[in-house]
């Protein structure tokens, strides 16, 4: 029998394999900065599933602890892969990363 | 123009055929994710879980709520850190471009300014509560922060005039203060009591609030300028 907090694990466990198959086969950068997010949001529905200790007892701190900072390191990170996104598009007129079919 | 290259460019992505090479990605993807499944499934429920010591532990912590007593005070080196990702995140943005041009137009509509004039001391004054709240309650600095960033892009969007001051002292001043303030005290207590960012008991709760509000400030101003991008000019105002 699978638990509330285990269909969330497998929740995120999806979102983060969906995320990573978006990262590969997408070329264009936001596209891939998108699919970070994806992936980052599934570890992130992973950690909050494993504090869960059931309905007696407090959540485990630890891990939301984790995911507090991560949200915020995660948008940062976006915030900064999107600059270089842009940069990369005035620069070279493109934000697409060259697929080998189009080589 | 730049923008619309941009577009293009992304419905040209928009291409989500399976190619060869995309299933083979979509099967090794789909094998991890079963991988991973199995693994959360058959996952113990006993892994020697730090739960116990830290809930043992707050009543020395200075604070209520577990999850900033984990934050501030156990694991307070890894949120100095954290706040120095921050500070290096917006140095990195900074070094690669400048603002965009369209936070120099100004606003064609008098309702976002007035709008934002009425929300904005409102806004502020929640985020001071999620700070305060933080010590008992599901709140805290990366809350509270959050919502000075949303304070930061409404600000920026409605008045022309913050983009275009430039880096002055006080943003600077900002940004910093959160790694200033957690240095300054994690320095201080290695004097003080010989070990990095070990508070005593009784004095817990005043750090953790100081280090707190400094790191809400900047926590606030670094979402607000990676909103905004780049590196803010004086001389493009125009």
């Amino acid at each position: 029998m699978i638990g509330t907090s285990t269909l969330y694990t497998l929740a995120g466990v999806l979102l983060f394999g969906m995320g990573l198959y978006a990262l590969i086969a997408y070329p264009h950068l936001l596209r891939k900065i998108l699919a970070m997010n994806v992936m980052g949001t599934g570890v992130f529905m992973v950690l909050i599933s494993i504090a869960y200790q059931g309905p007696t007892q407090r959540a485990d701190p630890i891990p939301h602890a984790l995911v507090i900072t991560g949200i915020v390191v995660a948008v940062c990170a976006t915030g900064l892969a999107l600059t270089l996104a842009t940069r990369i598009q005035a620069l070279t007129g493109s934000a697409r990363l060259e697929t080998d079919e189009e080589a | 123009m730049q923008d619309r290259d941009f577009n293009r460019a992304l419905q040209a992505d928009d291409d989500t055929r399976l190619t060869q090479s995309r299933l083979l990605v979509l099967a090794l993807a789909t094998a991890l994710v079963a991988g991973l499944a199995a693994a959360a499934i058959t996952f113990p429920d006993d892994f020697g879980r730090l739960a116990p010591l830290a809930l043992d532990s707050l009543p020395r912590s200075g604070v209520l709520n577990p999850v900033t007593a984990v934050l501030l005070n156990y694991r307070g080196y890894d949120t100095l850190l954290e706040v120095v990702v921050l500070l290096l995140a917006i140095v990195g943005v900074w070094a690669i471009a400048p603002t965009p041009r369209i936070w120099f137009k100004t606003p064609d509509t008098p309702v976002l300014a007035t709008f934002v004039r009425l929300l904005l001391p409102l806004m502020m004054v929640v985020a001071g509560y999620m700070l305060w709240l933080g010590a008992d309650e599901p709140g805290g600095a990366f809350q509270g922060g959050a919502v000075l960033g949303g304070v930061g892009v409404l600000w920026a969007a409605a008045v022309v005039w913050l983009p275009r001051a430039g880096r002055p002292f006080w943003l600077r001043l900002l940004l910093g203060a959160g790694v200033a303030a957690f240095v300054i005290a994690a320095v201080g207590l290695l004097f003080l009591r010989g070990n990095l960012l070990q508070y005593p008991p009784e004095q817990a709760k005043t750090v953790i609030l100081v280090i707190e509000s400094a790191a809400m400030f900047s926590i606030g101003a670094t979402l607000a300028m990676l909103f905004i991008g780049g590196y803010p000019r004086r001389e493009e105002a125009k």
